[in-house]
């Protein structure tokens, strides 16, 4: 049976036995793109679809409001959304028996016509973390890329070439705060950038507030980010956030062994320490 | 008198209440000359130095920063420095990512009794930002924001 339809058979069983209130999962949206869809009604689990442009990471609908008073969610993952699921745990931010998780198996999927980048390094074809997997009948070998490959082109470069790049590249942010809105980690009730007595970060979106935003939205990603993408996806500037996400997640492996999502039970990376963490730079 | 002799640098320090700041008290008390460039910044603990005030710093025209507190073990809330250090790791990474001059930004454990130590990081500190000069990059982006 194809995937598509032993997804929507699942999605339905869930609603029909009320497991669940509404499944969170793909379908057709006015834009006529493939996006999130919201089916509360079994005889409609028919419209959900799976396929190679399933590019949104769900769970950042887990956090928002109006979603959560559709009631019990039953929510459609790939491996690297799952993810992004294990840190929202270990944060408290979700109750996994209050909800039911369906991993699709996932040979990649498609960001402006092009396979994202994430993908060539996946390693979780077949999602963790998850109450049903709906696998595919036909497999595929897992991809050889480097998580990191991205990052040579940063270490290729010296310390002011790398300020003259980020400062092209900063120059077009408008500071719309869709990377803010689309990261299923940024569920802060109210964002530190919309703070503003005190201003902590400059509003405009000059240079000056546009590092200081990036530097923060990557930082508060700290030891978090899975690098799901959805960021880079969401920015209308084209900025490639991965870059930054990807930097902390290669630090956070390198100096602490820690990559989020991929375990359940373990204590967050930043909030927690060791006496014995390692440095040379602290005089 | 070339600029370079001239030039003054504005180093700004953060460093916790309880170690670092008795440190440079001492280093008053006991008369131990310091250069005038450091503008120092009293928090209750090196886990309050937020990462986004060393930017700030920069953002107002420091040329150099320096973050100081409690040696580990030491720390007046047992902990907070152990939390900062971790941070700290992390965060050098993402500011060499962007570029940011790291030569600026100096991390240190000084004591209430190392008087002697604080004097002499922060004169080795002055001492290399003047070599390395005003921070003109951080300055232009500001100066554009401003304009
Ligand atoms: S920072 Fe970007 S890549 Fe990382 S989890 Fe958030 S949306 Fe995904
Ligand atoms: S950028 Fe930071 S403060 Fe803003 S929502 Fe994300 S984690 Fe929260
Ligand atoms: S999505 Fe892009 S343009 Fe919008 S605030 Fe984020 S980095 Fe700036
Ligand atoms: S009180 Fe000095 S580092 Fe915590």
């Amino acid at each position: 049976m194809p995937q598509q339809e032993k997804l929507q058979q699942k999605a339905k069983e869930i609603l029909l036995e009320k497991k669940a209130d509404v499944v969170i999962g793909y379908g057709k949206v006015e834009t006529g793109n493939i996006g999130a869809v919201f089916i509360t009604d079994p005889e409609r689990t028919g419209e959900l679809v799976w396929n190679n442009l399933c590019t949104t990471n769900l769970s950042v609908y887990l956090k928002r409001k109006e979603i959560k008073k559709l009631g019990k969610p039953c929510i459609i993952v790939k491996g690297c959304d799952a993810k992004a699921l294990a840190v929202l745990e270990i944060e408290n931010q979700i109750d996994r028996s209050a909800m039911t998780v369906i991993g699709v198996e996932c040979f990649g999927v498609q960001d402006r016509c092009e396979p994202q980048y994430k993908c060539a390094s996946c390693n979780v074809q077949l999602p963790p973390h998850c109450d049903f997997v709906i696998e595919r009948d036909t497999k595929q070998s897992a991809p050889q890329g480097s998580r990191y490959e991205k990052l040579e082109m940063l270490d290729n470069m010296d310390s002011k070439e790398r300020f003259e790049y980020w400062k092209q590249e900063l120059s077009r942010c408008i500071k719309c705060y869709a990377c803010r809105q689309n990261c299923p980690m940024c569920y802060c009730d109210v964002c530190v950038v919309d703070k503003n007595r005190p201003i902590r970060i400059d509003t405009s979106a000059t240079l000056k507030g546009n590092f200081a935003w990036n530097i923060l939205r990557a930082f508060h990603l700290a030891g978090r980010c899975v690098g799901c993408g959805a960021c880079s996806a969401a920015c209308p500037a084209g900025i490639d956030l991965d870059l930054l996400n990807l930097t902390l997640a290669k630090a956070s492996e390198e100096n602490f062994g820690y990559i989020a999502g991929v375990q359940r039970n373990v204590e967050p990376l930043v909030g927690t320490f060791s006496p014995d963490d390692k440095e040379e730079f602290i005089r | 008198m070339s600029s370079a002799d001239t030039f003054e640098p504005k180093v700004i320090a953060f460093v916790c209440n309880w170690c670092t700041y008795l440190g440079a008290d001492l280093a008053g008390t006991s008369r131990l000359e310091y250069p005038h460039n450091l503008r120092i910044i009293r928090l209750p603990c090196t886990g309050r130095i937020d990462f986004n005030l060393i930017i700030k710093a920069f953002e107002n025209g420091a040329d150099s920063v320096l973050v100081s507190g409690c040696h580990p073990g030491d720390c007046h809330y047992t902990s907070g420095n152990f939390h900062a250090r971790r941070r700290w790791i992390l965060f050098r990474e993402l500011l060499e990512a962007l570029g940011i001059d790291s030569q600026r930004i100096h991390f240190s454990w000084i004591s209430a009794a190392e008087g002697t130590k604080f004097q002499k990081f922060i004169k080795e500190i002055v001492e290399k930002t003047k070599a390395l000069g005003p921070y003109n990059e951080m300055k232009e982006i500001v100066r554009q924001a401003n304009t």
